[in-house]
């Protein structure tokens, strides 16, 4: 310290400022760039991802892959598998999450709540790459004759009809994997939110002679919402851009469907760029990059607004 | 709340119902015939099944049958009795127990079935071979993983050397320094990074090395970069939280003794929170260790060792065990083997990470201020 900090002589020789060490300085610089260097990379992300789409929006629709009409014809069926795929997974996995979420919160006994919460994290710990592994060797085959015997007997419904897939590797398939992968994060963040309801509500609550769920419903719920709603745009952020697991489980097919359970189904961008690209020459890879600013994009606005959601309640410090 | 809540049978006119239950006044079950009935409603059905199966009505003796009726049925009955004796308020409690726990338990389900699969397919395979081999000319049975072993090491390293210090700073700048818009945005955008797909960050990493490189480019650094996006954000935001538990009074005390803001930092708030600090960055590297779309994109596949991240492609963990998959041989089980014998060498790695993580909170917490 002595070495850094000039020492006036006497009292009255004291500077009108105090002298800037070195050491603050290069520190906060240090610092401040660092700071700044994250926006900035988010920028480049955005910059270099125009910049690489912009031969492909320019170029002869008749140089791509498959030569769709135009590059809208081609990114439309991918952006609907990609909504249609992420939606799936957030309509099985929110209910489930939000249960999990209770039954560790409120229900589970004190000590094992913890450990049970690890346990649902550690769905976060396996890599996408052995979801998919896991989709198409496990679930697929195990979950066919569900399938089957659905559009035997639900085959009117327009989500089932048939003919079913006799591989098991549809959407819905890809939906609950992708449903699995973001549960543990929709988990967390209610979780979080319902250990901050003031207990004075809860036991004010109890007090009146609600039972267990009607307390739930009455001073749990409403206050979790915001973070319930965050919650599943963070998960559905997820979803969107999940790769892995969808470019294993999927055969694709450049198509709009709505149907579940048959063996052609729509891909979504992510899995396409990772299917494509290590074979892709030339302005098919602009093609490529074009997608994966459009999925940015999207996950971009979702994001935004759920932090927009989450932040506007500070209450939620802890919740991610 | 009167809107909430139905109007009691307390409430009533004495007599005006006989056929409902007071809820205050009524009988409860005893405590153990919740767990009761569901134990003897999952033996009924187990039962059922396999008479059925037996007599041939269905195919074959399916536990998974049996687990779903016997939960449908037990939620059904327990619902059902509760109605009768307690009341429809402590029913609709019972029932919603019923639905929590189950949802709990279909949550587990997938967990316990990926790793036993990942466990038994991956162990054939497990082997010493495993590990000091390359896949380099080999076809068919045999070969290793240790190019991909190795690459994803370097590949993960460089990732963390990048991160660490610009996620740490960043922190800094947020907790020490930072105030008004910049710290506001700087916040709100790493938030937003942290939503990033991976695949994105691939491309992202691809644009700019080819534009340094040319088209085409493969690199292991490439895909350092590309996983370097996706661990700043995390690396920041475990290391802000923790250095916002560093109690103001320590920074105080350092101020009150001369000590210069920078030295304040490196010497009393960083050791505070550095447990923190580590078991967060270690979390971050188990995150991207796992990322396989990325490296697909830039770092590419290849069968050979490659020991140097700046030059050529560079085969890691995941893309080993999707590029098994994805392009098997003739002898397509040999190549399935060593997939799942790769998937079960990342979730080991994956798994001791986070086991690290954990004891090193839990060894190294700072004892004061909590």
């Amino acid at each position: 310290m002595t070495a850094t900090t000039p020492r006036p002589a006497s009292a009255e020789a004291l500077p009108a400022k105090p002298a800037i060490r070195l050491g603050d300085l290069l520190f906060s610089r240090a610092a401040l760039w660092s700071g700044g260097l994250i926006l900035v990379i988010l920028a480049a992300v955005a910059i270099f991802l125009v910049a690489q789409s912009i031969p492909a929006l320019t170029a002869d629709p008749a140089d791509f892959v498959g030569q769709p009409a135009s590059f809208l014809d081609y990114v439309w069926p991918l952006v609907f598998g990609t909504l249609w795929s992420a939606a799936l997974a957030l309509v099985m996995a929110l209910p489930l999450a939000i249960g999990i979420a209770l039954f560790i919160s409120h229900y589970a006994p004190r000590k094992l709540a913890q450990a049970l919460g690890y346990l649902v994290d550690l769905l976060a710990a396996v890599p996408s790459v052995v979801y998919g592994l896991w989709g198409i060797g496990v679930l697929a085959p195990a979950i066919q004759p569900v399938y089957s015997w659905l559009v035997d007997n639900a085959g009117w419904f327009p989500l089932f009809a048939g003919p079913v897939s006799g591989t098991g590797r549809t959407i819905l398939t890809a939906g609950i994997v992708l449903g699995v992968m973001i549960l543990p994060v929709m988990t967390a963040i209610c979780r979080e939110v319902f250990l901050q309801t003031p207990v004075l509500h809860e036991e004010a609550a109890l007090a009146l002679g609600a039972t267990r769920w009607e307390m739930i419903r009455m001073a749990v719920l409403p206050f979790g919402r915001p973070g319930i709603i965050s919650g599943a745009m963070l998960g559905l952020g997820r979803a969107l851009g999940e790769t892995m697991a969808v470019a294993m489980v999927l055969s694709p097919q450049a198509i709009v469907s709505f149907a579940l359970l048959q063996s052609a189904n729509p891909s979504t961008i992510a899995a396409n760029i990772a299917l494509s690209f290590p074979e892709a020459y030339g302005v098919n890879v602009n093609l490529l990059i074009a997608t994966g600013l459009v999925l940015f994009l999207i996950t971009l606005a979702v994001n935004s607004i759920a932090r927009y959601v989450v932040n506007r309640r500070k209450d939620f410090s802890g919740a991610n | 709340m009167t809107a909430t809540l139905p109007p009691r049978a307390a409430a009533d006119p004495q007599g005006a119902g006989p056929a409902r239950v007071n809820s205050y006044t009524s009988g409860k079950l005893p405590r153990w015939a919740a767990p009761a009935l569901t134990v003897a409603c999952l033996m009924g059905a187990i039962a059922v099944v396999a008479l059925l199966a037996a007599a041939g009505a269905i195919g074959e003796f399916s536990l998974v049958l049996a687990v779903i009726l016997g939960t449908v049925s037990a939620i059904a009955l327990i619902t059902t009795i509760s109605l009768i004796a307690e009341g429809r308020r402590a029913a609709t409690n019972r029932f919603m127990i019923a639905l929590v726990i189950t949802a709990f338990v279909v949550a587990l389900l997938p967990l316990v079935s990926v790793l036993s699969t990942v466990l038994v397919n991956g162990a054939p395979r497990f082997d010493l071979q495993f590990f000091t081999w390359s896949m380099r000319s080999v076809i068919g049975e045999g070969g290793g993983a240790l190019h991909a072993i190795v690459g994803t090491l370097q590949i993960t390293a460089w990732a963390t050397l990048i991160s660490v210090p610009i996620g740490l700073f960043a922190a800094i700048y947020l907790v020490e320094y930072g105030r008004g818009p910049l710290a506001r945005a700087i916040t709100f955008f790493v938030d937003v990074m942290t939503g990033i797909p991976s695949i994105v960050a691939g491309l992202f990493a691809y644009a700019l090395f080819a534009l340094i490189f040319g088209e085409g480019v493969r690199l292991g650094f490439a895909g350092s970069v590309a996983l370097s996006v996706l661990m700043i954000p995390v690396v920041v935001r475990s290391s802000e939280e923790m250095l916002k538990l560093v109690p103001n009074e320590l920074r105080e005390a350092a101020y009150a003794l001369g000590v210069p803001k920078w030295l304040t930092v490196v010497k009393v708030v960083l050791p505070t929170a550095a447990a923190g600090i580590i078991t967060g960055i270690t979390l971050a590297i188990a995150r991207v260790i796992g990322e396989t779309a990325p490296l697909l994109i830039v770092a590419g596949f290849t069968s050979s060792m490659n020991y140097n991240a700046f030059s050529e492609r560079m085969q890691s963990l995941p893309v080993f065990v999707y590029t098994q998959y994805a392009n098997p041989g003739t002898d397509v089980d040999v190549y399935l083997e060593r997939a799942w014998a790769g998937a079960l060498t990342l979730i080991i790695i994956v798994m001791a990470l986070n086991l690290i993580a954990r004891l090193i909170t839990r060894l190294f917490q700072p004892k004061a201020g909590r």
